[in-house]
């Protein structure tokens, strides 16, 4: 198959493919060849130029200078109708499907060439791509009711319907259970036997490897190095990674050493630290919350967080997340059931109330309620403490201790930033994030909720803030992590609360086999319970 | 860290804070010139070019209006009007901050002329004047604020839209007024619908030397006192921060609800003071079918002084003299007065124009911000 593979020819080629944004360099002379019936993974940090690159690929970003060669003939790609033309089919990290329709609907809304829907064609074409792909999918779901591994599925199937030869599949993972990564594979599988090109996109260097033929590694808009199909298997996983690691940090290999996902094959489980004994510091009695628009609510959640623990939970986005986030913060109703900090009840509590007994909020939305962003870096550092002092005094606002305490801040959270008084909004996702979790963790924190925490950061600001996380549990606080990263609760926490339709469904010891335990509390249903 | 060991001065990031201030100065005054004063000279510039297409010598025409709002003791006139005008601006720029669009000014400053002209006439004689002044502005600016209680009860309670319930309560206040002109502060001793006159030494009194009301330096303390709490106090943070971003504000634990009702009663308050500054210090009664629109002609400055309470003093002082000269520079020139209005249709036709142009061009950061567009959208409709 793999030799196969390569001998190939191209269907799609780049070559010296520049992008400039206004600042910024987000492609940098990129050559890729994408050849039928290999997956080629694009794997690089945020920020290192996927999007543009998978942009251009699909329609809708024109490049400035390059060429792009369609089966050895040279093309424009102008527009998404051209890309489809071209047989470039792209599934989105985030759902396109549309949720009132049925799978069919959704299928035929791409079919414009004809006024009349051909149902019995289109029904037919589904059937036989589901069989060719190894999948089970019942046309007349609607797409609401579809698990997101499915939704994915259709999207796959959407992408191959006017006969794509290259699929792209941006960040395919990232919503996905263990059992729904294991699917993924098969189908990529069933791919590749169809003489499909594949592009993958990702940022987990363990998916490169397992599912990936062809690796690329992209570095602030230059790839920066590739591994070819032959060097695929004829190296071992940890010369692959090392070399890979290699090329994604060239420039500072100590800090390398410190990026715990990239050293070790297996993520090492946090071990239960925190006996039974432990005083509980936040509990949730049957805490019942509405959601907003399409927003799930939370119903009758209960929990207990120890002191020195660190409580997961875990989820598919959209379960009631950021509810039950809001409804411990303060932010959010509760309609019933009571939240209680160290065994004091505060669901009467407002937002300033529950975070002077020491509870903090680490949103997941970080532009959109985290920051203020037309104010300079050293007073958003303190916008929860508005009024307070020594930050102010009679009201007056004492600039010269927000400007000091704020540089310590800076220097102490490794904010980059050319100056405090640099406007907020100019920073990049990983240095607003190390403000929030200097805003909340350097005030005294004790029970600490994290939403989140480390989605869209690149590898390192992820290992600070999981350290970060885990320093709280070991000062004597306690945090909950709320996350849809799966492997990332598996790495830090102690016990996995699954949250599924708003309920939480059971809660899984931390150790080996938990993800998929817990996995299999996230897609079964509400009654399951686990021990 | 210790709070000894890095004190702000140390630390690299704080030391050179003044070089980007410096280097973003430039910047700052170009973006001021671009989007503040071009609009206005590229107005008069077009009002030159219409003139002379009417057939009047533009040259002379601004001209008068030098003399008429300037020269010869004139400014004074011209001082006398930005009272109110002021009062008005820093009402509307403070909560305009806060993202919320009190539209409702006009009613807001009739309904407090109009208790101020009934009650004036009797207090003054009554008790002493000081006393008679501070209970009317008082009265005044409670009757402003409490004006924006419906609005804004409203919107903390139920996030309804305040700009369609400011116009209603507008219209409201309006006809609230006529009614009590006609009703209980009518004065018996007249069959037109007015209220009884002040007596002109009853009036506020003039800063001295000059026949400039002390109206006016009521209206420069509350400009400088928005200014402050707008740039200096917690308070006008969390305005600004709810004005800026309403979620961010919930995150925060700002108390929302709270921060609506008593910001837009303050702006409510600046708008009855501004009505008793104009009756006591102007004109001393009010008659029924008066609604000078202050509010209205005043809005283009607030925004060319994008929201901010010192910069919109110049803007209003050359309004004024626009408005005192223009009177006599239109009647000159054989042009109704409205003739004025056109000009202040043109500044605004320019900033949209330059608004157009700089968000093309990324000229800074715009002037209007995204709910005022909304907003004007909407006031066409329902007007």
């Amino acid at each position: 198959m793999h030799t196969q593979a390569e001998s190939n020819p191209p269907i799609v080629e780049l070559v010296g493919i520049t992008k400039t944004f206004p600042g910024v360099l987000a492609n940098d002379h990129i050559d890729l060849t994408l050849r039928g019936g290999a997956v080629h993974c694009l794997l690089g940090e945020n920020g290192a130029g996927k999007s543009t690159l998978i942009g251009i690929l699909c329609g809708l970003i024109r490049p400035d200078e390059g060429t792009i060669r369609i089966d050895g003939v040279e093309a424009a790609i102008s527009s998404p109708r051209r890309a489809l033309e071209h047989g470039i089919g792209t599934v989105h990290q985030h759902s396109t499907l549309i949720p009132a329709l049925t799978v069919l609907e959704n299928l035929m809304l791409g079919d414009t060439r004809r006024v009349r829907l051909d149902e019995a064609g289109a029904r037919a074409r589904l059937r036989d791509l589901a069989t060719q792909l190894g999948i089970e999918i019942e046309p007349d779901t609607k797409a609401v009711d579809l698990a997101l591994g499915h939704q994915q599925q259709v999207e796959i199937i959407k992408a191959l319907w006017r006969g794509s030869r290259v699929l792209i599949l941006d960040e395919p993972t990232s919503m996905l259970t263990p059992q729904g990564v294991a699917e993924l594979a098969k189908v990529l599988a069933r791919l590749k036997e169809r003489g499909q090109a594949v592009i993958f996109i990702t940022h987990k260097l363990h998916e490169a490897l397992t599912l990936g033929d062809e690796v690329s590694v992209l570095r602030q808009g230059r790839v920066v190095g590739r591994i070819d199909g032959e060097r695929m298997r004829s190296s071992s996983h940890d010369e692959l990674r090392a070399e890979i690691v290699r090329m994604m940090f060239v420039e500072d290999p100590a800090t390398v050493a410190d990026v715990a996902e990239l050293r070790e094959d297996i993520i090492e489980t946090a071990p239960r630290r925190v006996g039974r004994e432990a005083e509980v510091v936040l509990e949730l009695r049957g805490l019942t919350a509405p959601g907003e628009g399409t927003e799930r609510g939370i119903d009758g959640v209960s929990l207990e967080l120890r002191q020195g623990e660190i409580l997961g939970v875990a989820g598919m986005d959209g379960n009631g997340q950021r509810v039950l986030a809001e409804a411990i913060a303060g932010q959010r109703r509760a309609t019933h059931g009571d939240v209680l900090l160290f065994g004091s009840s505060v669901v009467r509590l407002r937002v300033s109330g529950r975070q002077k007994l020491g509870l903090r909020y680490v949103t997941d939305d970080r532009l959109g309620e985290g920051i203020v962003g037309i104010l300079p870096v050293g007073l958003n550092l303190f916008l929860k403490r508005v009024g307070e002092a020594p930050f102010w005094r009679h009201g007056r606002i004492q600039r010269a201790v927000v400007e000091g305490r704020a540089a310590e801040l800076v220097h102490e959270y490794d904010v980059r930033t050319p100056f405090i008084s640099t406007r907020i909004s100019t920073l990049s996702g990983g240095n607003i994030q190390k403000i929030l979790l200097a805003r909340e963790l350097s005030w005294e924190p004790q029970v600490v909720v994290f939403h989140k925490p480390t989605y869209g950061l690149d590898v390192k600001t992820t290992a600070t803030v999981r350290d970060l996380i885990r320093k709280i549990a070991a000062d004597g606080g306690a945090a909950l992590v709320i996350s849809t990263d799966l492997d990332e609760l598996v790495e830090i926490s102690e016990r996995i609360a699954v949250l599924s339709r708003g309920e939480l469904v059971g809660v899984v010891d931390n150790g080996p086999g938990a993800a998929e335990r817990v996995g299999e509390l996230m897609v079964g249903s509400s009654g399951l319970e686990a021990a | 860290m210790t709070s000894t060991g890095t004190t702000a001065g140390e630390h690299p990031l704080s030391a050179p804070r003044r070089r980007p201030r410096r280097s973003l100065r430039g910047e700052w005054l170009l973006d001021v010139v671009m989007r503040s004063i071009v609009p206005v000279l590229l107005a008069l510039v077009a009002g030159g070019v219409l003139l002379a297409a009417l057939g009047r010598n533009p040259f002379t025409f601004y001209g008068s209006i030098w003399t008429g709002g300037i020269s010869a003791g004139a400014w004074q006139d011209s001082a006398i009007r930005m009272a109110p005008f002021l009062l008005i601006a820093a009402g509307l720029t403070l909560i305009f901050r806060a993202n919320i669009w009190n539209l409702g000014y006009n009613g807001q400053f009739l309904l407090a002329a109009a208790l101020v002209s009934g009650y004036a006439p009797k207090l003054v004689n009554d008790v002493p004047l000081w006393l008679a002044f501070a209970v009317l502005f008082l009265l005044a600016g409670a009757v402003g604020a409490v004006w924006t209680v419906v609005p804004s009860v409203l919107k903390a309670k139920y996030g309804t839209n305040e700009i369609i319930t400011t116009l209603m309560m507008s219209f409201i206040g309006i006809d609230v007024a006529s009614i009590l002109i006609k009703g209980p502060f009518h004065d018996p001793s007249t069959p037109l619908p007015q209220t009884a006159v002040v007596p002109l030494d009853k009036m506020l009194p003039s800063i001295p030397g000059t026949r400039i009301h002390i109206g006016l330096l009521v209206a420069f303390g509350a400009v400088l006192v928005v200014h402050w709490l707008l740039t200096r106090t917690s308070w006008g943070l969390r305005l600004q921060v709810m004005g800026a971003n309403p979620r961010a504000a919930r995150h925060f634990g700002i108390d929302l609800p709270r921060l609506i009702i008593v910001s837009f009663a303050a702006s409510g308050f600046l708008v009855g003071l501004a009505a008793c500054a104009d009756i006591m210090g102007l004109w001393g009664y009010i008659r029924t079918g008066w609604n000078p629109a202050y509010g209205d002609t005043i809005i283009p400055f607030v925004f060319l002084a994008r929201l901010n309470a010192l910069a919109v003093v110049p803007f209003v002082a050359f309004f004024s003299v626009l408005s005192t000269g223009g009177d006599l520079a239109a009647q000159q020139a054989n042009l109704p007065t409205d003739f004025l209005l056109v000009l202040v249709g043109l500044i605004l036709l320019f900033m949209t124009v330059i608004e157009y142009l700089g968000r093309q061009r990324e000229l800074g950061a715009s002037y209007v911000p995204a709910g005022l567009r909304e907003a004007f959208r909407l006031r066409r409709r329902t007007a």
